[in-house]
């Protein structure tokens, strides 16, 4: 039976050190909702989501009241857009009828976001692709809760430049939509390379087609917990570093994998994967920086920061994938800039800049997450960082990601305002050495030479 | 049978068991073990219970208890057991 100082263990957890389960997002396919007529796919799109998440707000509340854990967000992720649309869309603008939609099926199931506007271009865009992603300024602009995601590079088939070069121009003209905002649209916008099918994680999720019908994915969190434990074991040697990760991302990784479990019981919908994550939320002692801290850089972006933050994803997959029966999505410690108070504070006294933030993005989970930068910045200069990112996670076989922030009419020094979870960033300088030559090449860069293992 | 974890924790004063277990006895909520200390004028609590026969959904006997405590100056939590047992038994 349990005993006391497991229960005030977890409870403290809980209640000081911010641990919580951060979403049960649903994975719908849509693929069978495709019809030639843009109405009908509509309604066909708006009643399967209707349909198979109408109690997934309603479960996720009932064991967040029986377990006492906090379940932050229900989310939805549905099949790439552009192939769902792709026969009954002829412009932008039809595409944008498919945002709107899904954007009415978020509000009507209670989620708080719905990912999956997105389309899977790593070696080439289909016509279908290329209309969606020209619709992503309006589609963003129009709907409160859609996100987008598009993947523009692999491993095994390289990086669509043509469709880099796209994005950047469709980056900065997100921004300009919703430049009252701060440019809020770009916040729910990612560029991938290598993306999982199954990630849980907002902006980025979307229901691959190698998925079942319906699913399950469940991202855990806990940066809180991780670093009230390593102060526990300060100025020791990196073994009882080490474990001392190991063994609180077993924990934390638990309380998801029971959560999953009993969701997918409750809504009669099999249970995908956990997303083994550290993910950070503005609040006060909710951050990966203040861990790398604890570990022993000063501010993070100090020299010995990749290493730290190396150590840190690795133990967190040790300890995580013994606590899981499947694992997967992004799965390791999350670096976004305005989600993340000592990121925030790091970027702001000039520690931590976007070079070493793309050092970073090396050996963690996802990518350039969450960086507002100035808004005047060309969008060939964001493809060109769209492409260094993408090229990291071509030859290491890993996914990396961008979600850069354009901030209209503001520049260095300033501070971009977004809200909630999405936090503030101050605006990070940007190298201005052109790379247009570059980002105008036509074409696809090709897959790197491990890629051929057949 | 559901077991469930109640905390209570908080200023020590006068009747929290009695209440608490007032409350739990009302609803038929059966007491299977408790554990208590008092640190420093501070109440800290245990009870593993069996709320099998409560006619109530746990979700509401969980918020009636939070809401308990909000009226005692205590913060009172009802977690199922299973919580706890995934975090700390393998």
């Amino acid at each position: 039976m349990v005993n006391f100082q497991e229960a005030t263990e977890t409870i403290r957890m809980i209640t000081q050190e911010n641990l919580d389960v951060r979403t049960i997002t649903m994975g719908i396919s849509l693929l069978d909702c495709i019809d030639s007529d843009l109405n009908r796919l509509c309604e066909n799109i708006y009643n399967k989501i209707t349909t198979t998440a109408k109690d997934l707000v309603k479960v996720g509340t009932e064991i967040e009241k029986e377990y006492g854990i906090p379940i932050v967000n229900k989310r939805i992720s549905v099949t790439p857009a552009a192939l769902v649309g792709g026969s009954a869309c002829k412009t932008p603008e039809d595409f944008v009828c498919i945002a709107k939609t899904l954007d009415r099926a978020a509000k009507a199931t209670g989620v708080n976001f719905l990912g999956g506007y997105s389309a899977l271009v790593s070696k080439g865009m289909t016509a279908a692709d290329e209309l969606l992603i020209r619709s992503i300024p309006q589609a963003l602009a129009e709907t409160d809760f859609v996100c987008s995601s598009i993947n523009v590079g692999s491993t095994k088939s390289g990086i669509d430049m043509d469709a880099v070069r796209l994005l950047g121009e469709v980056i900065v003209d997100t921004a300009k939509r919703t430049a009252d905002q701060d440019s809020l649209g770009c916040a729910k916008l990612v560029v991938f390379c290598n993306a999982p099918d199954d990630n849980p994680f907002m902006a980025g999720a979307f229901h691959g087609v190698t998925e079942a019908d319906a699913i399950i994915n469940v991202g855990v969190s806990g940066p809180g917990v991780v670093k009230t434990a390593l102060e526990e074991v300060r100025g020791q040697g990196f073994e009882v570093l080490c474990e001392t990760i190991k063994k609180t991302a077993f924990k934390v990784t638990r309380v998801g994998q029971l959560v999953a479990q009993e969701a997918s019981r409750r809504l009669g919908v099999p249970f995908g994967i956990i997303d083994l994550s550290l993910a950070p939320t503005p609040a006060i002692g909710d951050s990966v920086a203040d861990i790398l801290c604890e570990i022993g850089v000063d501010e993070a972006g100090a020299p010995g920061t990749t290493a730290a933050l190396a150590l840190l994803n690795d133990q967190v997959k040790k300890g995580g994938v013994m606590a899981s029966s499947y694992v997967g999505g992004l799965s390791g410690a999350f670096i976004p800039v305005s989600e993340d108070a000592g990121m925030i504070s790091a970027a702001r006294s000039g520690a931590l800049t976007i070079e070493k933030l793309e050092a970073m993005t090396c050996v963690c989970s996802v990518g350039l997450d969450m960086i507002a930068i100035p808004g005047d910045t060309k969008p060939s200069t964001i493809s060109g960082i769209i492409a260094d990112e993408m090229a990291i996670g071509m030859v290491n076989q890993k996914t990396t990601a961008v979600r850069l922030i354009p901030v209209i009419g503001k520049s260095v020094g300033d501070t971009a305002v977004f809200g909630g979870l999405l936090g503030e960033a101050p605006i990070m300088p940007v190298n201005q050495v052109s790379c247009e030559r570059f980002v105008s090449r036509k074409g696809r860069i090709p897959a790197p030479i491990h890629s051929f293992k057949n | 049978m559901t077991k469930t974890i109640i905390t209570v924790l908080g200023k020590d004063t006068v009747g929290i068991i009695a209440r608490v277990c007032t409350y739990l006895a009302d609803n038929k909520v059966n007491i299977l073990d408790i554990t208590q200390t008092i640190t420093g004028g501070y109440f800290n609590m245990m009870m593993v219970t069996d709320a099998s026969a409560c006619e109530k959904k746990l979700a509401d006997l969980s918020d009636e208890l939070t809401a308990l405590g909000e009226e005692m100056g205590l913060s009172i939590r009802c977690m199922q057991e299973d919580i706890f047992s995934a975090m700390h038994r393998i």
